[in-house]
Protein backbone atom coordinates (compact mmCIF):
# COMPACT_ATOMS: atom_id res chain seq x y z
CA UNK A 1 0.00 0.00 0.00
CA UNK A 2 3.23 2.93 1.15
CA UNK A 3 4.36 1.33 -2.82
CA UNK A 4 0.93 2.44 -4.16
CA UNK A 5 0.92 5.63 -2.51
CA UNK A 6 4.56 6.94 -3.21
CA UNK A 7 3.96 5.20 -6.73
CA UNK A 8 0.68 8.18 -7.62
CA UNK A 9 2.48 10.56 -5.60
CA UNK A 10 5.24 10.16 -8.11
CA UNK A 11 3.03 10.11 -11.52
CA UNK A 12 1.05 12.54 -9.92
CA UNK A 13 3.78 15.23 -9.61
CA UNK A 14 5.94 14.25 -13.24
CA UNK A 15 4.60 16.16 -16.20
CA UNK A 16 1.42 15.16 -17.37
CA UNK A 17 0.29 14.24 -14.09
CA UNK A 18 -2.09 17.18 -13.64
CA UNK A 19 -0.17 18.43 -10.41
CA UNK A 20 0.27 22.05 -11.63
CA UNK A 21 -3.02 22.05 -13.18
CA UNK A 22 -5.32 21.71 -10.05
CA UNK A 23 -3.25 24.88 -8.73
CA UNK A 24 -3.60 26.80 -11.60
CA UNK A 25 -7.17 25.97 -12.34
CA UNK A 26 -7.72 27.29 -8.94
CA UNK A 27 -5.48 30.72 -9.30
CA UNK A 28 -7.81 31.23 -12.53
CA UNK A 29 -10.72 30.79 -10.69
CA UNK A 30 -10.25 33.15 -7.67
CA UNK A 31 -9.11 35.58 -10.46
CA UNK A 32 -12.09 35.18 -12.16
CA UNK A 33 -14.20 36.28 -9.14
CA UNK A 34 -13.40 39.71 -8.94
CA UNK A 35 -13.08 40.24 -12.91
CA UNK A 36 -16.78 38.94 -12.90
CA UNK A 37 -17.99 41.16 -9.91
CA UNK A 38 -16.29 44.00 -8.99
CA UNK A 39 -13.12 44.97 -7.21
CA UNK A 40 -14.82 46.24 -4.16
CA UNK A 41 -12.86 44.95 -1.09
CA UNK A 42 -15.89 44.88 1.27
CA UNK A 43 -17.78 42.60 -1.15
CA UNK A 44 -14.54 40.38 -2.01
CA UNK A 45 -14.32 40.45 1.89
CA UNK A 46 -17.45 38.85 2.19
CA UNK A 47 -17.71 36.23 -0.28
CA UNK A 48 -14.40 35.10 0.06
CA UNK A 49 -14.80 32.43 2.12
CA UNK A 50 -17.26 30.98 0.16
CA UNK A 51 -16.24 31.67 -3.30
CA UNK A 52 -12.83 29.87 -1.53
CA UNK A 53 -14.22 27.03 -0.44
CA UNK A 54 -15.97 26.42 -3.87
CA UNK A 55 -13.03 27.18 -5.79
CA UNK A 56 -10.82 24.36 -3.65
CA UNK A 57 -14.04 22.02 -4.18
CA UNK A 58 -13.77 22.70 -8.38
CA UNK A 59 -10.57 22.04 -8.24
CA UNK A 60 -10.47 19.36 -6.86
CA UNK A 61 -13.08 17.54 -9.04
CA UNK A 62 -10.54 17.98 -11.72
CA UNK A 63 -7.97 15.64 -10.96
CA UNK A 64 -10.58 13.40 -9.66
CA UNK A 65 -11.06 11.27 -13.05
CA UNK A 66 -7.49 10.41 -13.07
CA UNK A 67 -7.85 8.14 -10.07
CA UNK A 68 -8.67 5.23 -11.71
CA UNK A 69 -9.25 5.67 -15.03
CA UNK A 70 -5.47 5.84 -16.20
CA UNK A 71 -4.66 2.58 -14.62
CA UNK A 72 -7.99 1.19 -15.82
CA UNK A 73 -6.80 1.86 -19.37
CA UNK A 74 -3.75 0.68 -19.44
CA UNK A 75 -4.85 -2.35 -17.33
CA UNK A 76 -2.86 -1.54 -13.78
CA UNK A 77 -5.54 -1.32 -12.21
CA UNK A 78 -6.89 -4.98 -13.39
CA UNK A 79 -2.78 -5.88 -11.92
CA UNK A 80 -3.92 -4.16 -8.58
CA UNK A 81 -6.98 -5.94 -8.31
CA UNK A 82 -4.84 -9.40 -8.25
CA UNK A 83 -2.30 -8.27 -5.99
CA UNK A 84 -3.22 -9.23 -2.09
CA UNK A 85 -4.11 -5.99 -0.92
CA UNK A 86 -7.80 -6.00 -1.05
CA UNK A 87 -9.52 -3.31 -3.18
CA UNK A 88 -10.99 -1.36 -0.37
CA UNK A 89 -7.33 -0.85 0.49
CA UNK A 90 -6.10 0.45 -2.66
CA UNK A 91 -8.95 2.73 -2.98
CA UNK A 92 -7.64 3.96 0.26
CA UNK A 93 -4.33 4.50 -1.13
CA UNK A 94 -5.53 6.13 -4.33
CA UNK A 95 -7.53 8.64 -1.89
CA UNK A 96 -4.86 9.49 0.00
CA UNK A 97 -2.72 10.48 -3.15
CA UNK A 98 -4.70 12.55 -4.26
CA UNK A 99 -5.61 14.18 -1.32
CA UNK A 100 -1.51 15.03 -0.73
CA UNK A 101 -1.45 15.70 -4.13
CA UNK A 102 -4.55 18.13 -4.30
CA UNK A 103 -5.84 18.69 -1.13
CA UNK A 104 -2.66 19.60 0.69
CA UNK A 105 -1.39 21.90 -2.04
CA UNK A 106 -5.02 23.51 -2.08
CA UNK A 107 -4.64 24.11 1.78
CA UNK A 108 -1.42 25.93 1.49
CA UNK A 109 -2.28 27.83 -1.45
CA UNK A 110 -5.59 29.12 -0.09
CA UNK A 111 -4.44 31.60 2.04
CA UNK A 112 -2.37 34.21 -0.16
CA UNK A 113 -5.54 33.74 -2.86
CA UNK A 114 -7.65 35.09 0.43
CA UNK A 115 -5.68 37.73 0.28
CA UNK A 116 -6.27 38.30 -2.89
CA UNK A 117 -9.81 38.23 -1.88
CA UNK A 118 -9.01 40.60 0.59
CA UNK A 119 -9.90 38.45 3.76
CA UNK A 120 -9.83 39.77 6.93
CA UNK A 121 -6.55 38.67 8.78
CA UNK A 122 -7.98 37.19 11.48
CA UNK A 123 -9.91 34.57 9.49
CA UNK A 124 -6.30 33.01 7.54
CA UNK A 125 -6.26 30.20 10.78
CA UNK A 126 -10.19 29.10 9.97
CA UNK A 127 -9.92 29.19 6.56
CA UNK A 128 -6.49 26.80 6.64
CA UNK A 129 -7.87 24.89 9.46
CA UNK A 130 -11.39 24.23 7.64
CA UNK A 131 -9.75 23.32 4.43
CA UNK A 132 -7.34 20.95 6.52
CA UNK A 133 -9.72 19.36 7.80
CA UNK A 134 -12.45 19.21 4.99
CA UNK A 135 -10.40 18.36 1.81
CA UNK A 136 -10.08 14.89 3.39
CA UNK A 137 -13.32 14.40 2.72
CA UNK A 138 -13.67 15.81 -0.84
CA UNK A 139 -10.48 13.52 -1.63
CA UNK A 140 -12.45 10.19 -0.24
CA UNK A 141 -15.76 10.89 -1.67
CA UNK A 142 -14.27 11.91 -4.46
CA UNK A 143 -12.43 8.82 -4.80
CA UNK A 144 -15.55 6.94 -4.65
CA UNK A 145 -17.25 8.77 -7.45
CA UNK A 146 -14.42 8.20 -9.47
CA UNK A 147 -14.75 4.52 -8.90
CA UNK A 148 -18.47 4.31 -9.87
CA UNK A 149 -17.31 5.79 -13.09
CA UNK A 150 -14.16 4.13 -13.98
CA UNK A 151 -16.10 1.91 -16.71
CA UNK A 152 -17.88 4.65 -18.57
CA UNK A 153 -15.85 6.17 -21.50
CA UNK A 154 -15.66 9.82 -20.93
CA UNK A 155 -17.05 9.86 -17.31
CA UNK A 156 -15.55 12.78 -16.68
CA UNK A 157 -19.48 14.64 -16.88
CA UNK A 158 -21.27 11.79 -15.51
CA UNK A 159 -18.52 11.89 -12.55
CA UNK A 160 -19.80 15.78 -11.51
CA UNK A 161 -22.60 15.39 -11.35
CA UNK A 162 -22.55 12.22 -8.90
CA UNK A 163 -20.11 13.65 -6.82
CA UNK A 164 -21.04 17.49 -6.76
CA UNK A 165 -24.44 16.45 -4.71
CA UNK A 166 -22.59 14.55 -2.47
CA UNK A 167 -20.15 17.38 -1.44
CA UNK A 168 -22.59 19.58 -0.18
CA UNK A 169 -22.51 18.74 3.65
CA UNK A 170 -18.54 19.30 3.08
CA UNK A 171 -19.18 22.70 1.42
CA UNK A 172 -21.50 23.66 3.91
CA UNK A 173 -19.74 22.92 6.71
CA UNK A 174 -16.52 24.11 5.31
CA UNK A 175 -17.65 27.56 4.45
CA UNK A 176 -19.79 28.05 7.52
CA UNK A 177 -16.68 27.87 9.72
CA UNK A 178 -15.19 30.33 8.28
CA UNK A 179 -18.43 32.90 7.45
CA UNK A 180 -19.55 32.18 11.36
CA UNK A 181 -16.00 32.78 12.64
CA UNK A 182 -15.92 36.21 10.06
CA UNK A 183 -19.39 37.19 12.12
CA UNK A 184 -17.59 36.36 15.46
CA UNK A 185 -20.22 33.68 16.21
CA UNK A 186 -18.75 30.35 17.53
CA UNK A 187 -16.96 28.41 14.18
CA UNK A 188 -15.84 25.74 16.31
CA UNK A 189 -19.13 23.18 16.26
CA UNK A 190 -19.08 23.59 13.07
CA UNK A 191 -15.09 22.86 12.04
CA UNK A 192 -15.97 20.03 14.54
CA UNK A 193 -18.89 18.56 12.04
CA UNK A 194 -16.90 19.02 9.47
CA UNK A 195 -13.43 16.82 11.09
CA UNK A 196 -16.72 14.30 11.63
CA UNK A 197 -17.38 14.36 8.01
CA UNK A 198 -13.84 13.91 6.80
CA UNK A 199 -13.14 10.84 9.05
CA UNK A 200 -16.57 9.18 8.64
CA UNK A 201 -15.72 9.72 4.65
CA UNK A 202 -12.48 8.12 5.53
CA UNK A 203 -13.41 5.22 7.33
CA UNK A 204 -16.39 4.52 5.10
CA UNK A 205 -15.47 5.65 1.46
CA UNK A 206 -13.43 3.35 0.63
CA UNK A 207 -15.22 0.52 1.18
CA UNK A 208 -17.96 1.90 -1.22
CA UNK A 209 -15.25 2.69 -3.57
CA UNK A 210 -14.23 -1.32 -3.43
CA UNK A 211 -17.28 -2.12 -3.64
CA UNK A 212 -18.13 0.00 -6.55
CA UNK A 213 -14.63 -1.62 -8.06
CA UNK A 214 -15.57 -5.06 -7.68
CA UNK A 215 -18.26 -4.53 -10.00
CA UNK A 216 -17.04 -2.39 -12.53
CA UNK A 217 -14.11 -4.87 -12.68
CA UNK A 218 -16.15 -7.84 -12.83
CA UNK B 1 -45.33 -18.65 0.77
CA UNK B 2 -43.24 -16.29 1.08
CA UNK B 3 -42.69 -12.83 -0.12
CA UNK B 4 -39.75 -13.74 -2.45
CA UNK B 5 -41.29 -15.53 -4.64
CA UNK B 6 -42.88 -12.75 -6.77
CA UNK B 7 -38.72 -12.20 -7.05
CA UNK B 8 -39.59 -14.73 -9.93
CA UNK B 9 -40.11 -11.95 -12.99
CA UNK B 10 -42.77 -14.62 -14.47
CA UNK B 11 -44.69 -14.81 -10.74
CA UNK B 12 -44.59 -10.92 -10.73
CA UNK B 13 -45.78 -10.66 -14.02
CA UNK B 14 -48.65 -12.77 -13.30
CA UNK B 15 -49.40 -10.99 -9.95
CA UNK B 16 -49.04 -7.52 -10.97
CA UNK B 17 -51.05 -8.07 -13.94
CA UNK B 18 -53.63 -9.02 -11.74
CA UNK B 19 -53.97 -6.34 -9.51
CA UNK B 20 -52.77 -3.35 -11.80
CA UNK B 21 -56.43 -2.88 -12.98
CA UNK B 22 -57.87 -2.44 -9.53
CA UNK B 23 -55.27 -0.33 -8.18
CA UNK B 24 -55.22 1.60 -10.97
CA UNK B 25 -59.50 2.55 -10.70
CA UNK B 26 -58.72 3.03 -7.33
CA UNK B 27 -56.49 5.23 -7.04
CA UNK B 28 -58.05 7.41 -10.00
CA UNK B 29 -61.04 7.40 -7.92
CA UNK B 30 -59.42 8.70 -4.52
CA UNK B 31 -57.82 11.25 -6.39
CA UNK B 32 -60.68 12.52 -7.68
CA UNK B 33 -62.10 12.28 -4.97
CA UNK B 34 -59.58 13.82 -2.93
CA UNK B 35 -58.89 16.57 -4.97
CA UNK B 36 -62.01 17.66 -5.25
CA UNK B 37 -63.80 17.55 -1.62
CA UNK B 38 -59.98 19.16 -1.32
CA UNK B 39 -60.64 22.14 -3.66
CA UNK B 40 -64.40 22.68 -3.72
CA UNK B 41 -65.78 21.74 -0.14
CA UNK B 42 -63.37 22.95 1.86
CA UNK B 43 -63.64 26.36 4.00
CA UNK B 44 -60.73 28.87 2.95
CA UNK B 45 -58.07 29.71 5.78
CA UNK B 46 -58.39 32.49 7.42
CA UNK B 47 -55.05 33.72 6.94
CA UNK B 48 -54.35 32.21 3.58
CA UNK B 49 -57.26 32.41 1.53
CA UNK B 50 -58.51 29.73 -0.64
CA UNK B 51 -54.18 29.42 -1.37
CA UNK B 52 -54.21 26.89 1.11
CA UNK B 53 -56.04 24.16 -1.13
CA UNK B 54 -53.01 23.72 -3.17
CA UNK B 55 -51.75 21.83 0.11
CA UNK B 56 -53.55 19.19 -1.51
CA UNK B 57 -51.04 18.33 -4.37
CA UNK B 58 -47.84 19.49 -2.65
CA UNK B 59 -47.99 17.94 0.65
CA UNK B 60 -48.33 14.46 -0.64
CA UNK B 61 -46.16 15.11 -3.43
CA UNK B 62 -43.65 16.32 -1.28
CA UNK B 63 -43.87 13.13 0.48
CA UNK B 64 -43.82 10.72 -2.04
CA UNK B 65 -40.67 11.98 -3.40
CA UNK B 66 -38.90 11.32 -0.30
CA UNK B 67 -40.87 7.88 -0.17
CA UNK B 68 -39.75 6.95 -3.52
CA UNK B 69 -36.02 7.32 -3.18
CA UNK B 70 -36.46 5.50 0.29
CA UNK B 71 -38.52 2.81 -1.50
CA UNK B 72 -34.99 2.81 -3.89
CA UNK B 73 -33.08 2.35 -0.87
CA UNK B 74 -34.87 -0.45 -0.05
CA UNK B 75 -35.04 -2.04 -3.81
CA UNK B 76 -31.38 -1.15 -4.32
CA UNK B 77 -30.30 -3.08 -0.94
CA UNK B 78 -32.70 -5.92 -1.67
CA UNK B 79 -30.89 -6.46 -4.87
CA UNK B 80 -27.21 -6.14 -2.94
CA UNK B 81 -28.13 -8.92 -1.09
CA UNK B 82 -30.03 -11.03 -2.87
CA UNK B 83 -29.66 -10.13 -6.38
CA UNK B 84 -33.37 -10.18 -7.45
CA UNK B 85 -33.84 -8.74 -10.88
CA UNK B 86 -37.34 -7.79 -10.12
CA UNK B 87 -36.21 -5.16 -7.65
CA UNK B 88 -33.10 -3.84 -9.48
CA UNK B 89 -35.89 -2.56 -12.15
CA UNK B 90 -37.86 -1.40 -9.64
CA UNK B 91 -36.13 1.15 -7.94
CA UNK B 92 -34.85 1.76 -11.80
CA UNK B 93 -38.66 2.18 -12.49
CA UNK B 94 -39.37 4.54 -9.58
CA UNK B 95 -36.49 6.93 -10.31
CA UNK B 96 -38.27 9.57 -12.92
CA UNK B 97 -41.90 9.17 -10.52
CA UNK B 98 -39.75 10.57 -8.11
CA UNK B 99 -38.11 13.23 -9.95
CA UNK B 100 -41.62 13.99 -10.82
CA UNK B 101 -43.04 13.78 -7.70
CA UNK B 102 -40.23 16.51 -6.65
CA UNK B 103 -40.59 18.58 -9.02
CA UNK B 104 -44.44 18.94 -8.48
CA UNK B 105 -43.42 19.40 -4.92
CA UNK B 106 -41.27 22.40 -5.77
CA UNK B 107 -43.79 23.78 -8.52
CA UNK B 108 -46.69 24.18 -6.30
CA UNK B 109 -44.70 25.09 -3.48
CA UNK B 110 -43.71 28.24 -5.96
CA UNK B 111 -47.27 29.07 -7.03
CA UNK B 112 -47.93 28.81 -2.91
CA UNK B 113 -45.02 30.62 -2.29
CA UNK B 114 -45.54 33.66 -4.31
CA UNK B 115 -48.83 34.87 -2.54
CA UNK B 116 -48.16 33.92 0.60
CA UNK B 117 -44.04 34.96 1.09
CA UNK B 118 -43.79 37.69 -1.89
CA UNK B 119 -41.70 34.87 -3.76
CA UNK B 120 -41.89 31.86 -6.09
CA UNK B 121 -38.00 30.89 -4.73
CA UNK B 122 -36.73 31.22 -1.19
CA UNK B 123 -32.99 29.53 -0.26
CA UNK B 124 -34.70 28.26 2.93
CA UNK B 125 -33.81 24.91 4.51
CA UNK B 126 -36.38 23.09 3.13
CA UNK B 127 -36.65 24.00 -0.41
CA UNK B 128 -32.83 23.82 -0.48
CA UNK B 129 -33.25 20.13 0.48
CA UNK B 130 -35.62 19.74 -2.40
CA UNK B 131 -33.42 21.16 -4.57
CA UNK B 132 -30.49 18.84 -3.34
CA UNK B 133 -32.82 15.70 -3.40
CA UNK B 134 -33.49 16.70 -7.11
CA UNK B 135 -29.35 16.40 -8.21
CA UNK B 136 -29.22 13.21 -6.28
CA UNK B 137 -32.22 11.94 -8.40
CA UNK B 138 -30.60 13.38 -11.79
CA UNK B 139 -27.05 11.93 -10.63
CA UNK B 140 -28.68 8.53 -10.23
CA UNK B 141 -30.38 8.24 -13.26
CA UNK B 142 -27.89 9.88 -15.38
CA UNK B 143 -25.56 7.03 -13.72
CA UNK B 144 -28.45 3.96 -14.97
CA UNK B 145 -28.55 5.49 -18.11
CA UNK B 146 -24.56 6.09 -18.57
CA UNK B 147 -23.63 2.31 -18.17
CA UNK B 148 -24.71 -0.30 -20.94
CA UNK B 149 -24.04 -3.63 -18.97
CA UNK B 150 -27.62 -4.14 -16.97
CA UNK B 151 -26.43 -5.89 -14.10
CA UNK B 152 -23.33 -3.68 -13.74
CA UNK B 153 -25.80 -0.80 -14.04
CA UNK B 154 -27.86 -2.27 -11.22
CA UNK B 155 -24.70 -2.84 -9.04
CA UNK B 156 -23.50 0.24 -9.56
CA UNK B 157 -26.76 2.32 -8.94
CA UNK B 158 -28.00 0.77 -6.19
CA UNK B 159 -24.17 1.26 -4.23
CA UNK B 160 -24.77 5.20 -5.37
CA UNK B 161 -28.36 4.68 -3.89
CA UNK B 162 -27.10 3.93 -0.63
CA UNK B 163 -23.82 6.48 -0.30
CA UNK B 164 -26.33 8.84 -1.56
CA UNK B 165 -29.23 8.43 1.04
CA UNK B 166 -27.01 8.49 3.88
CA UNK B 167 -25.41 12.16 2.17
CA UNK B 168 -28.57 13.53 1.03
CA UNK B 169 -29.99 12.96 4.67
CA UNK B 170 -26.42 14.41 5.93
CA UNK B 171 -27.36 17.50 3.73
CA UNK B 172 -31.05 17.95 4.59
CA UNK B 173 -29.58 19.05 8.61
CA UNK B 174 -26.92 20.23 6.84
CA UNK B 175 -29.15 23.07 5.58
CA UNK B 176 -30.54 23.53 8.75
CA UNK B 177 -27.21 24.48 10.16
CA UNK B 178 -26.50 26.88 6.86
CA UNK B 179 -29.77 29.06 7.70
CA UNK B 180 -33.14 29.74 9.38
CA UNK B 181 -35.99 29.23 6.95
CA UNK B 182 -39.86 30.95 6.76
CA UNK B 183 -40.82 27.47 5.70
CA UNK B 184 -43.87 26.26 8.53
CA UNK B 185 -43.23 23.21 10.27
CA UNK B 186 -44.46 19.75 9.49
CA UNK B 187 -48.53 19.99 8.36
CA UNK B 188 -48.82 16.60 9.80
CA UNK B 189 -47.29 14.87 12.64
CA UNK B 190 -47.57 11.43 14.89
CA UNK B 191 -46.48 12.50 17.75
CA UNK B 192 -48.13 16.47 18.16
CA UNK B 193 -51.02 17.09 19.37
CA UNK B 194 -51.42 20.27 16.83
CA UNK B 195 -52.78 19.07 13.20
CA UNK B 196 -54.10 20.55 10.14
CA UNK B 197 -57.95 21.15 11.05
CA UNK B 198 -60.32 18.49 10.37
CA UNK B 199 -62.13 20.22 7.48
CA UNK B 200 -58.43 19.71 6.09
CA UNK B 201 -57.36 17.24 7.55
CA UNK B 202 -59.82 13.99 5.63
CA UNK B 203 -59.50 15.04 2.18
CA UNK B 204 -55.86 15.53 2.73
CA UNK B 205 -55.45 11.99 3.98
CA UNK B 206 -57.46 10.81 0.89
CA UNK B 207 -55.13 13.22 -1.12
CA UNK B 208 -51.80 11.01 0.41
CA UNK B 209 -53.46 7.43 -0.12
CA UNK B 210 -54.57 8.16 -3.46
CA UNK B 211 -50.76 9.16 -4.06
CA UNK B 212 -49.31 6.34 -2.78
CA UNK B 213 -51.61 4.39 -4.40
CA UNK B 214 -50.54 5.81 -7.83
CA UNK B 215 -46.94 5.65 -6.67
CA UNK B 216 -47.49 1.51 -6.68
CA UNK B 217 -49.47 2.11 -9.48
CA UNK B 218 -46.54 3.79 -11.59
CA UNK B 219 -44.19 1.75 -10.10
CA UNK B 220 -45.51 -1.37 -11.05
CA UNK B 221 -46.73 -0.57 -14.36
CA UNK B 222 -43.23 0.52 -15.44
CA UNK B 223 -41.66 -2.40 -13.73
CA UNK B 224 -43.37 -4.58 -15.98
CA UNK B 225 -42.36 -2.55 -18.83
CA UNK B 226 -38.67 -2.73 -17.84
CA UNK B 227 -39.13 -6.84 -17.53
CA UNK B 228 -40.74 -6.32 -21.13
CA UNK B 229 -38.01 -4.53 -22.40
CA UNK B 230 -35.38 -7.03 -21.09
CA UNK B 231 -37.13 -9.96 -22.67
CA UNK B 232 -37.32 -8.46 -25.71
CA UNK B 233 -33.68 -7.17 -25.88
CA UNK B 234 -33.03 -11.05 -25.16
CA UNK B 235 -35.40 -12.11 -27.98
CA UNK B 236 -33.42 -9.83 -30.26
CA UNK B 237 -29.66 -11.10 -28.86
CA UNK B 238 -30.82 -14.42 -29.22
CA UNK B 239 -32.02 -14.25 -33.01
CA UNK B 240 -28.76 -12.36 -34.07
CA UNK B 241 -26.76 -14.86 -33.01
Amino acid sequence: MIALLRRDIVLAFRSGGGFGLTLGFFLILVMFVPLGIGSDADILARIAPGILWIGAILSCLLSLERIFQIDYEDGALEALATSPIPLEGIAAAKAMSHWITTGLPLTLVAAPLGYLLSLPADLYGWLIASLLCGTPALSFIGTFGAALTVGIKRGGLLLSLLVLPLYIPTLIFGAQTVTRASVNLPATSALMILAAISLFSIVVMPFAAGLALRAALK
Amino acid sequence: MSLWQYANPVKFMALSGRVLPTLTVLSACLLITGLIWGFFFTPDDYQQGSTVKIIFLHVPAAMMAINAWVMMLVASLIWLVRRHHVSALAAKAAAPIGITMTLIAIATGAIWGKPMWGTYWAWDPRLTAFMILLVFYFGYIALWSAIEDSDMAADLTSILCMVGSVFALMSRYAVNFWSQGLHQGASLSLDKEQHVHDAFFYPLMICIIAFILLFITLVLLRTRTEIRLRRASALVARGAK
